[in-house]
């Protein structure tokens, strides 16, 4: 990177202040995306710097990550790429003319992490990411939701734990009224008791 | 070409189990279509369990009425709502909507159908007479012809997607490696299990392409759900008038054409195709400035290249056994479950299979162009079926479907981890397809490569010494140069420009 950028101030880490420097030269932006700019300050994000975005971007859909973001997802790519490389060490690499079991996930975890030196090299203007907008917090509640399911299926079968996730997805993550989401996630269990149980004697561990 | 094979594919069409799946499909494709959210490929992960108690056949006719029928749908959304609700109906709304407004729906919905008719048909009659062709010349690839063939397929899908070319190709080489977990053909050694028996036979594509493709979208749905229930514009007098008619019918002609190229290509398929047809309705139009102000050629072209697109995208899976896109990818995978592997031989030794399948889509495209006419209707009503709904209830099919596959709790579990990658892919820009691709042709680009090189004594240069692996080598490499020569040439220009403007 030998451009005008590195001229700027580096990213500040302060993620809380996200209309200093960075975010001023290109222009205040009203972000019209669905949770955009005004939610980022408080978007649980999953490392420094993560909330910070340029705001000049007012297409439709999310703002993008800002370069901090970019540069984290670069480096977990270089060490998924190291990782694959040393898990293929072990398996042995063998040559050109007699490839062992370690010749080909060798081959590919280099190019993952010379990609991911690319990625970290273009930290600075890739815009293809989406910031983490403040309802954040419903994707992890599904997918605890969801967690939940998988631990319970196999102890008390599939009904309870797969009302309790409709519920929980109508009510809280979708905003339904209570009366339609404890309705509606009954009569979903019952139709998959009929189908998955009835018609279809999948075995599917169930309670009744 | 064989005559009776392909009239005795009517036959298997015509059966009314094979019938009443096809129906089945097209009326999911279509609702798929019309839902903005889920698109083909997360639906034929998300019903993959359901294929396994039935035919092959049948299984297919069903998922490709899926994948044809969720092109008509997309268009009504995109008329009615302005909301496209599938990538290759994106084009549809300039016109489509505006032309609603104007209210003619009717028309620009009508003159969709018919454009989708024909560009299938058109489509499928090309398929059939050239797939043979194909296949029969494929019949004498070896092992670097794959290799090349396999490579060139993975690398097209991930540079031709909307998302950024080097995240793109990232993604494909995590879905081979991906590919790569699980006891090694040649050697039998165990690869990247971690010591786990679940692990020993390597990762199922159902659990991942379900994990990727529909609880990642439907998390990220979650995240972005906005859309507050718009009043979808009235629809009357679905047919078009003759007039219309003339005036599209040059443009359903060229759309038909540059889809059936466009689909045949990998990575091209129906969102490439319909851009390049409404690009050249415009340009070849002698009044370009009725584009976007409700230009019927401007539904037409662009609908009926990505239904042609969508029916010649089957002829590298059925002829070279190489999906050309992810929706492909779920088709092949389905194929791989059933106990068939698609590639130059299935024509041959499955001549019911191939020519049922071919012959389906006739059927599918009448009966869409029957229900989309009269049906619109119905459709919109679907449209008032909140996503707040459907998720909870998409969600558990899934959970309850993978586990149905091999009954085993642990495909749910990977199964929620597939869907936490696919969401964390989608945020940080990682298109899923040319991961889910990769990792379908990842075990045959692997023993293909490994074979040639036994077959060259280790020499990488072997490849070239074969035409037509040098020949798709060769266009492997401009694909690879041609981006990186016109990114340098590009950065030229506007770096002087952002030291201008940013200082």
């Amino acid at each position: 990177m030998s451009r005008s950028w590195l001229k700027r101030p580096a990213d500040p880490e302060d993620a809380s202040l996200p209309a200093d420097a960075d975010a001023a030269p290109s222009g205040p932006g009203h972000t019209t995306g669905p949770g955009g700019a005004a939610a980022s300050p408080e978007a649980p994000a999953p490392s420094p710097g993560d909330a910070l975005q340029d705001g000049e971007d007012d297409e439709d859909g999310p703002a993008p990550l800002g370069p901090a973001a970019n540069l984290v997802v670069a480096i977990v790519v270089v060490a998924l790429g190291g990782a694959g490389m040393a898990g293929s060490w072990s398996l042995g690499l063998g040559g050109l003319a007699e490839p062992s079991a370690g010749t080909w996930p060798f081959l590919i975890s280099a190019a993952v992490s010379c990609l991911g030196v690319v990625l970290g090299a273009t930290a600075r203007s890739t815009r293809d990411t989406e910031v983490f907008s403040s309802s954040v917090w419903k994707v992890l509640a599904g997918i605890a939701t969801m967690v939940l399911f998988v631990s319970l299926v196999g102890v008390i079968g599939f009904e309870i734990p797969s009302a309790v996730l409709a519920f929980v997805w109508l009510r809280f993550l979708g905003g339904e009224s209570w009366r339609l989401s404890a309705v509606t996630s009954v009569a979903v269990v019952a139709a998959f008791y009929v189908v998955f149980v009835g018609l279809l004697a999948v075995p599917i561990p169930h309670l009744f | 070409m064989d005559l009776s094979s392909m009239i005795e594919g009517f036959g298997v069409v015509l059966e009314p189990t094979n019938l009443l799946y096809c129906l089945i499909g097209v009326v999911i494709g279509m609702l798929v279509g019309v839902l903005p959210g889920l698109g083909p490929a997360a639906t034929i992960a998300i019903l993959l369990p359901l294929t396994f108690g039935i035919e092959p056949v049948t299984a297919i006719i069903m998922l490709a009425g899926i994948f044809y029928g969720a092109q008509y749908g997309g268009t009504i959304t995109s008329v009615l709502l302005r909301l496209p609700g599938e990538a290759s109906s994106v084009v549809t709304v300039f016109d489509g909507h505006v032309m609603a407004r104007q209210g003619r729906a009717g028309t620009a919905l009508g003159i969709a159908a018919i454009g989708s008719f024909v560009g299938g048909t058109v489509s499928i009659v090309a398929l059939s007479l050239l797939a043979p062709v194909i296949a029969g010349f494929a019949l004498a690839f070896g092992p670097p012809e794959y290799t090349a063939l396999a490579l060139l397929g993975i690398l097209l899908v991930a540079t031709v997607g909307n998302g950024g070319r080097v995240k793109a190709v990232i993604a494909a080489c995590v879905g081979l490696l991906l590919a790569t977990v699980g006891r090694d053909m040649f050697t039998g050694a165990e690869r990247f299990t971690f010591d786990s028996l679940s692990l020993a036979d390597g990762l199922d594509f159902v659990p991942i392409a379900m994990g990727i493709f529909g609880i990642g979208e439907i998390l990220h749905g979650l995240e972005e759900r906005n859309q507050a229930a718009k009043a979808p514009a009235k629809v009357a007098n679905v047919w078009p008038s003759l007039a219309d008619l003339r005036q599209a019918s040059g443009a359903i002609g060229r759309g038909s054409v540059l889809g059936f190229l466009l689909g045949i290509l990998p990575g091209g398929g129906a969102t490439l195709s319909s851009l390049a047809a409404y690009a050249m309705e415009k340009r070849r139009s002698r009044t370009p400035e009725r584009f976007g102000r409700g230009a019927i050629e401007g539904v037409a072209a662009p609908e009926t290249a990505n239904n042609a697109a969508s029916t010649s995208s089957f002829i590298p899976l059925l002829t070279l056994g190489i999906p050309a896109n992810a929706t492909m990818a779920m088709i092949f995978g389905a194929l791989l479950i059933q106990g068939v592997s698609p590639g130059p031989q299935l024509l041959s030794e499955e001549p019911e299979l191939f020519w049922g399948v071919v012959n389906s889509m006739y059927i599918g495209n009448i009966l869409l162009l029957i229900m989309s006419i009269p049906l619109v209707g119905l459709f919109v009503r679907i449209l008032r079926v909140r996503s707040t709904i459907l998720a909870p209830i998409t969600v558990l099919i899934t959970l309850v479907g993978v586990y149905t596959v091999r009954n085993s709790v642990f495909d749910i579990a990977l199964v929620i981890v597939f869907g936490v990658i696919g969401y964390l892919m989608k945020k940080f820009g990682f298109e899923p397809g040319p991961l889910v691709l990769a990792f379908v042709l990842g075990s045959l680009l692997e023993s293909s490569l490994r074979r040639s090189l036994l077959l060259f004594d280790g020499d990488p240069f072997g490849f070239l010494t074969r035409p037509i692996s040098g020949t798709l080598l060769l266009v492997l490499a401009v694909v690879i140069v041609l981006p990186l020569a016109r990114a340098l040439l590009r950065r030229r220009a506007p770096e002087r420009e952002l030291e201008s403007s940013d200082v």
